[in-house]
């Protein structure tokens, strides 16, 4: 245990935040950090024994413990995919961060219970707030685990189950075991493995046939120490005809060195389920942020994956729908925003694999500054299918000449019996455009953030409300800070 | 009283002078137009004073109220009270005119006085039902696949809604047909016929915008300088005998 040095003041790292306490996922609001007395810690460095130590005070059976070990060995026998994606992958020293540090494995039910040093964290961030107001339910990781877990009367008495993924694999094996892994296996790339052998943390979600949850789920994960990997795996069931909306929310101080957080979301919609999985990423900007996200949708299933990626030094992270049953239905609306010194590498892939199956993929991205934006995208319908149907559309806009966008889309359609249609676009702020709406008395940041936020419009009013509004107020407070 | 007064004002595009010494004041309520052959510096003289980053002012001055606005940013003089209704406006897809229009009443607030919402859709209809534009016009993205009516119109009803006290209207006319300049010109009109309105100076090429928004003064602008004012038969003057007959008549001026 460490000695503590003042737990009743926070470390603010800018003065800006504490300037701004105001609620909302804004950068400066989570650039902030209270000092926490971590009891399970597993060092720095990655080495057998730190996936031991983790299996170990998970207290895990034997068959994950072997599971976790065999991910090892396959992380470190693959290589960077530096071929290509960016050189700056390199720079993450897996010897130098911390793989596993909580103060216990077992949430709490309600806010009471929380510590205080890690209640304020999330109260400050607003998360007791917006459950009250809006969501069904709420996990609050904080490093490697949940502080708070807990869902209303109302939900968990439809048999829905939210908890964090430790507990999934205590309580219900039956149905964890039988997904876990096969939407993503471990061997899918490099951080997929990773993820295998040091997970802790995320939800899993079983939503029983029928039952549609009314309001969302959500979860957050808030990153508090340095030098930190943070690895959680979330699973989401969705039964037959079953409907939940998941929505996850991220940030962490601004630390000097840098952090790693590669997470593992696998989704399952069975027969004519709907799954809506909302993400809005307000990492710091020193935060590698390597995600791999999948689902599976079977005969008239609906995965949709809305991702927003706003924070983060470097973020890859392609959100994939399996169309595994007819007429299933998957969709990928993404918006990135690269300002100075950030590389956003997102996209989308649709793997059809049953007839009539459609799927769609929105992608806006705004490069500000030296921002870098890049798309990847996989559409891939074989060609003994009939009747598959897919649109993909990716705007790219820049703010300034030295910004940077790159678009790769890779579509394979093979037979005579699938469309696919595609659109890009990349277009710029000009001056003109600026003159214009200054002339009319608008800031040259009001104009820009005006500008950005009719580029996004069309995409950010399919989000929940909340999610819109704070997307907006980030989007300015971006802008304002990138007009020279 | 708003006045604008232009003195001894200098343009240059790079190294290129365009304005050559020009001088004029606009009293509020005033219509001025300025005529003259393509080239000699009209377009250059609105965006020039609304504060383009193009143009330098390299000597005399422009004066708002008695306030030099040189040294303003662009939005600081509009907000200042100067409009420039564009030749070729912007498109700004994803934003409606509403919100535009919002976000520009909104910026010309004391820092943290909130907009009143209801008291600006009333006031937005109001200006709307004067100008006779349909209500559903507001939602739609600024100039965004606009026909060249449809632009000039939504830059009348953004000069209505801020109610500047000089505006200046840089080739209105242009790219009309006969319909739609009527309409543009009848809503001019009914801001002239308002309570208090702004001075204008008015760009144009042609005489025949002159027959529906009825000047004040008219001046002739040929190479960087106004060489010529007179009454509205000036225009008229100029539209029978063509721009050749005032570069004769300069010729042995500057011979």
């Amino acid at each position: 245990m460490k000695p503590l040095s003042d737990p009743d003041t926070a470390t603010t790292l800018t003065d800006e935040a504490a300037a701004n306490p105001v609620a909302g996922i804004d950068q400066t609001k989570g650039d902030f950090q209270y000092k926490v007395d971590y009891a399970f810690d597993a060092g720095t460095g990655l080495t057998e024994d730190t996936v031991r130590y983790i299996s170990s005070v998970k207290k895990e059976e034997p068959w994950l413990l072997e599971f976790r070990l065999k991910a090892l060995k396959t992380f470190l026998s693959k290589p960077m995919p530096t071929h290509w994606a960016t050189k700056d992958l390199e720079n993450i020293d897996f010897a130098k961060i911390r793989y596993y540090l909580s103060q216990g494995q077992k949430p709490k039910r309600s806010w009471d219970e929380v510590p205080d040093d890690i209640k304020r964290t999330f109260e400050r961030l607003g998360i007791p707030e917006q459950e009250r107001k809006f969501l069904a339910g709420v996990e609050a990781q904080f490093d490697s685990e949940a502080a708070y877990s807990n869902i209303k009367e109302i939900v968990s008495k439809q048999g829905v189950i939210f908890v964090n993924s430790t507990e999934g694999l205590r309580e219900h094996p039956e149905i964890f075991r039988k997904f876990f892994g096969k939407v993503i296996p471990t061997g899918d790339n490099k951080f997929s493995a990773l993820n295998s052998a040091v997970f802790s943390g995320g939800s899993f979600i079983y939503v029983p046939p029928g039952v549609k949850v009314a309001q969302p789920l959500q979860a957050y994960f808030r990153i508090n120490a340095e030098n930190f990997g943070q690895f959680e795996r979330t699973l989401i069931i969705a039964d037959e005809g079953a409907e939940v909306v998941y929505m996850e929310g991220c940030t962490a101080p601004k630390f000097s060195t840098s952090t790693l957080h590669s997470a593992v979301v696998e989704l399952v919609a069975l027969r004519g389920a709907k799954i809506q999985y909302i993400t809005v990423q307000n990492w710091a900007n020193n935060v590698f942020n390597l995600v791999t996200k999948r689902g599976v949708a079977h005969e008239d299933a609906e995965i949709k994956w809305i991702d927003c990626n706003i924070g983060s030094r470097l973020t890859m992270k392609y959100p994939g729908v399996v169309l595994k049953g007819e007429r299933a239905r998957g969709e990928v609306l993404s918006i990135a925003l690269a300002n100075d010194g950030q590389h956003q590498d997102t996209g989308a892939k649709m793997i059809h694999a049953a007839n009539n199956t459609t799927s769609n993929i929105i992608a806006k991205s705004i490069s500000v500054g030296q921002g870098r934006s890049t798309y990847r995208g996989v559409v891939h319908i074989p060609k003994h299918l009939k009747g598959c149907k897919n649109n993909t559309e990716c705007d790219a806009l820049l703010i300034n000449t030295n910004s940077r966008t790159d678009t790769y889309p890779a579509i394979s359609v093979r037979g005579d019996r699938n469309a696919t249609q595609h659109e890009a676009s990349v277009s710029k702020v000009s001056e003109d455009m600026i003159f214009y709406m200054q002339s009319r008395g608008l800031t040259e940041a009001q104009a820009m953030s005006l500008a950005v936020n009719g580029f996004i419009n069309d995409l950010a009013r399919q989000f929940p409300m909340e999610y819109s509004v704070e997307l907006k107020r980030l989007i300015d407070l971006e802008m304002e800070g990138s007009v020279g | 009283m708003s006045q604008l007064e232009i003195k001894d004002l200098h343009i240059s595009i790079g190294d290129k002078p365009i304005v050559k010494g020009l001088n004029l004041t606009i009293k509020p309520g005033q219509v001025h137009a300025i005529m003259g052959p393509n080239g000699t510096g009209k377009s250059t003289l609105a965006k020039a004073i609304a504060g383009h980053p193009d143009y330098a002012i390299t000597g005399g001055d422009v004066l708002l109220d008695g306030q030099s606005v040189l040294a303003m940013e662009p939005d600081e003089r509009a907000r200042a009270g100067l409009f420039l209704a564009f030749q070729y406006p912007s498109e700004i897809p994803g934003v409606s005119i509403a919100n535009f229009l919002r976000a520009a009443v909104q910026a010309r607030l004391a820092e943290g006085e909130e907009l009143d919402a209801t008291g600006y859709y009333k006031r937005l209809y109001a200006k709307m039902d004067l100008l006779k534009i349909d209500r559903k016009f507001t939602s739609r993205a600024v100039n965004d696949g606009f026909s060249g009516g449809e632009k000039k119109r939504c830059e009348i009803l953004q000069m209505a809604m801020l109610e500047p006290k000089m505006a200046l209207m840089d080739e209105t006319d242009s790219g009309l047909d006969i319909d739609a300049l009527r309409i543009v010109a009848e809503g001019v009109n009914s801001i002239r016929a308002a309570a208090n309105p702004p001075g204008i100076l008015l760009i144009t090429h042609y005489q025949r915008l002159l027959d529906y928004i009825v000047p004040d003064h008219v001046h002739v602008m040929w190479d960087g300088r106004i060489v010529k004012s007179g009454d509205k038969s000036l225009a008229l003057e100029l539209e029978a005998k063509g721009y050749d007959w005032v570069k004769q008549e300069l010729a042995p001026a500057t011979a």
